[in-house]
């Protein structure tokens, strides 16, 4: 039955994982979605999950016990972040190019050294090349939503490409929230049933899964890889608003918060868009004409369709929660300004990089940023164009 | 009943001609023999290594049952995740219950003792119904020949090369074999593909329990131990009969030898006819053939003192 509850954000994704019920779960505990781990064990121990849950002794085996199971034939996830993530960093190229839609929840962490356990998105956005659909989510409800959505998506026909669920290391991972939890039974008409194509345990059959390319065929295949995440985006579209018709909340490649007048804008993804949005009423109700754009969805970028949203904009900021050293700005900023390239007429961009380790951002750094994009603006004149906020200099 | 060659010579090639491997090579014997020891249908999951480059060059296989390979360092947790997919859709009543598959994991000595020791360790521990064979021909052969921790006492390679200054690798070999005992799996054991029948049954037998088993298969590599590749047989041969690779198994924890040399050879038998340990026979290094006998010695003597313990 459909219920209101008061979860945060590890336990959201364990209810989906229990509606859900995946075939084969490998998972290894890692500060901050260690819990989603243990309330699976315990859903398995309890009889509340039927698939299989492997313990590995370790991340890299996770993913290869991941690949294994998928290639199987079957539904399949993990759970992880940050040192975990990227210890899988080899597999995940492999997962993505051996087209198993595997799906993993990632409880975004800071990457060592030094060692830090708290939210940034250092290890997704490491990951951003590795093949995989990226989904950010802006809290408990977003996770949970996002991950249901994330098995139909990765396994559609076209697309079969593995997708990673973003959602901040204890920020959201460990804060409670009220979030709606559907009914079990519409959550699993909802995701229906899969059907791998090339199942290993289909032994009447005989294929190779995995074989080595040379130069005459490795490109060939890396463009039929590719093909996959770019036939995503019509399936990212179509499963959002079906969620919608199902459930009541609709999905789509991005969020635009009081956009429609805005002149100056903020581009911010997961949590901290939350802060975000409230800085925005608070600026609007002094007569500011600012909006925010909410990333949901990194990879595919949605390129075309976040350059349209901006574009009409005086200036806007790009917030990012994981730095690029020695690139011409971080991650999320660089695809944005490259998205705008073409346009003629197009806001001045500037970034920001925040929150590194855990480090709050709150409303006031917002503010911050909009006071620059004012003057900017208003002169047409860009200072500072990397920058960062609530940092010790 | 003893398995006859002719009848397993009835059975259909689960690895088939064509494959790219070097003339005299251990693998396919090794491989042909081992999937003969079924009659169920098999899952391989194969790390990266001569066997896996050489047999699946796109678009061709020489694979004629399923196969899947990921990365080198990851046989056994691809082959553990391929079993517990087939547990699950049992359990979900997506297969049949008397459905029946064998899952066998495939690594060289370096997929299996050196980069891949920690994912075999956690499958095997985990109880995994999956078959390990590791093809140990000493060497990373598939990168030209470099030291791997199973390459023996004095044998030169790439990244432990003999020279002026040095006997080639100083290091002993890992006892890979007794680590997986210590698993307390219910079955290891070490062959050789010279004694086909032994293998034979030991494949069976790993197939056959329940639960993890484990093969560590002495490999020829002509290319890397640098020897004529016609003698292949006759050199696994003296490596038994040298006791420098010793045929063992381990049944829930009791040792039985399967051969016992009627005359154990000196190791120099064995060391001889291979070019990677021809330096050995100068004079500067007499003392590193003396310590190898010694080695060998002092492990064929606890070998039998464990199977003594056993009652075997
Ligand atoms: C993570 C990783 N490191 C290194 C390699 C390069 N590599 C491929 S095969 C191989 C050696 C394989 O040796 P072994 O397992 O003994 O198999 P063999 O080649 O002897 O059949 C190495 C070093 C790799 N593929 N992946
Ligand atoms: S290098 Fe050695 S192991 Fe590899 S194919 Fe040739 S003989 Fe076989
Ligand atoms: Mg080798």
């Amino acid at each position: 039955m459909k219920a209101t509850k008061i979860l945060n954000g590890n336990q959201t994704i364990a209810e989906a994982v229990r509606q859900i019920d995946p075939d084969v779960i490998a998972a290894y505990p890692i500060t901050p979605s260690t819990a989603i781990v243990e309330i699976i064990a315990s859903f398995r121990a309890d009889g509340l999950i039927t698939g299989e849950f492997v313990c590995p002794e370790s991340e890299h085996s996770a993913m290869s016990v991941c690949i294994g199971a998928a290639s199987a034939g079957g539904r399949v996830m993990t759970a992880t972040c940050s040192q975990g993530l990227a210890l899988m960093w080899e597999m995940l190229y492999i997962a993505a190019g051996l087209r198993l839609p595997i799906v993993a929840a990632i409880a975004n962490r800071a990457l060592s050294a030094p060692i830090n356990i708290h939210g940034d998105h250092s290890d997704t956005m490491g990951a951003r090349d590795s093949g995989w659909i990226q989904i950010y989510s802006e809290d408990s409800q977003e996770a949970y939503d996002n991950f249901i959505q994330a098995f139909r998506i990765g396994e559609h026909p076209d697309v079969l490409t593995p997708v990673m669920v973003g959602f901040d290391g204890f920020i959201i991972s460990h804060s409670a929230e009220v979030v709606q939890v559907e009914d079990d039974a519409a959550v699993k008409r909802f995701i229906g049933d899969f059907k791998p194509p090339y199942p290993l345990l289909d032994t009447n059959r005989k294929f190779t899964v995995g074989p080595i390319d040379f130069t005459d065929y490795y490109f060939e295949h890396k463009r039929n890889q590719i093909e996959g995440i770019e036939n995503s985006p019509r399936v990212i579209e179509e499963v959002g608003k079906e969620f919608g018709r199902t459930f009541g909340r609709t999905y789509g490649f991005f969020e635009e918060y009081r956009t429609d007048d805005a002149e100056i804008g903020i581009v911010v993804m997961s949590s901290a868009a939350g802060t975000g949005k409230d800085a925005v009423d608070e600026l609007r109700a002094e007569g500011k004409k600012i909006g925010l754009l909410k990333p949901r969805v990194f990879r595919p970028f949605p390129y075309r369709q976040i350059a349209e949203a901006l574009k009409k904009m005086k200036a806007v900021a790009v917030l990012d929660r994981s730095s690029s050293p020695g690139a011409f700005g971080a991650p999320l900023f660089t695809e944005v300004r490259s998205a705008l390239y073409d346009y003629e007429k197009r806001p001045k961009l500037v970034n920001y990089v925040y929150g590194l380790g855990g480090r709050d951002i709150k409303v006031e750094h917002f503010k911050e940023v909009a006071g620059k994009l004012e003057k900017i603006a208003t002169t047409g004149k860009v200072d500072e164009m990397l920058g960062y906020l609530n940092l010790r200099e | 009943m003893a398995v006859k060659l002719k009848d397993l010579a009835q059975m259909e090639d689960k690895l088939v001609a064509g494959h790219g491997m070097c003339l005299g090579c251990g693998i396919p014997l090794i491989f042909k023999m081992i999937l003969r020891a079924t009659e169920d249908p098999i899952v391989v999951a194969n790390a990266t290594g001569c066997l896996e480059v050489c047999t699946t060059i796109f678009p061709r296989t020489a694979w004629n049952c399923m196969w899947v390979h990921s990365a080198f360092e990851n046989a056994a947790a691809t082959a553990a995740g391929v079993e517990a997919m087939f547990k699950a859709l049992k359990n979900k009543g997506k297969i049949p219950a008397d459905k029946k598959i064998k899952f066998l994991a495939v690594g060289g000595d370096g997929g299996t003792y050196d980069i891949g020791i920690q994912s075999l360790s956690g499958a095997m521990e985990r109880g995994h119904d999956i078959v390990y064979v590791c093809y140990d021909n000493n060497v990373y052969a598939n990168t030209g020949g470099q030291r791997s921790s199973a390459t023996p006492l004095g044998a030169s390679a790439t990244t432990s090369p003999a020279g002026s200054k040095s006997p080639g690798k100083v290091q002993k070999k890992k006892d890979l074999t007794k680590i997986l005992v210590a698993h307390n799996i219910p079955y290891v054991a070490q062959a050789s593909p010279h004694r086909w029948q032994d293998l034979y049954n030991k494949a069976k037998k790993a197939f056959e329990v329940e639960g993890p088993a484990f093969l560590n298969v002495l490999c020829l590599c002509p290319t890397e131990w640098k020897y004529d590749e016609s003698q292949g047989i006759k050199l696994a041969q003296l490596a038994a009969d040298t006791c420098a690779w010793p045929l063992y198994e381990v049944e829930n924890g009791k040792y039985k030898i399967n051969y016992k040399p009627k005359e154990k050879k000196p190791v120099l038998e064995w060391l001889k006819p291979q070019g990677r340990f021809r330096h050995l026979f100068k004079e500067e290094n007499a003392w590193m053939l003396e310590a190898i006998q010694k080695e060998v010695d002092r492990d064929w003597e606890d070998l039998n003192k464990l199977a003594e313990i056993s009652g075997a």
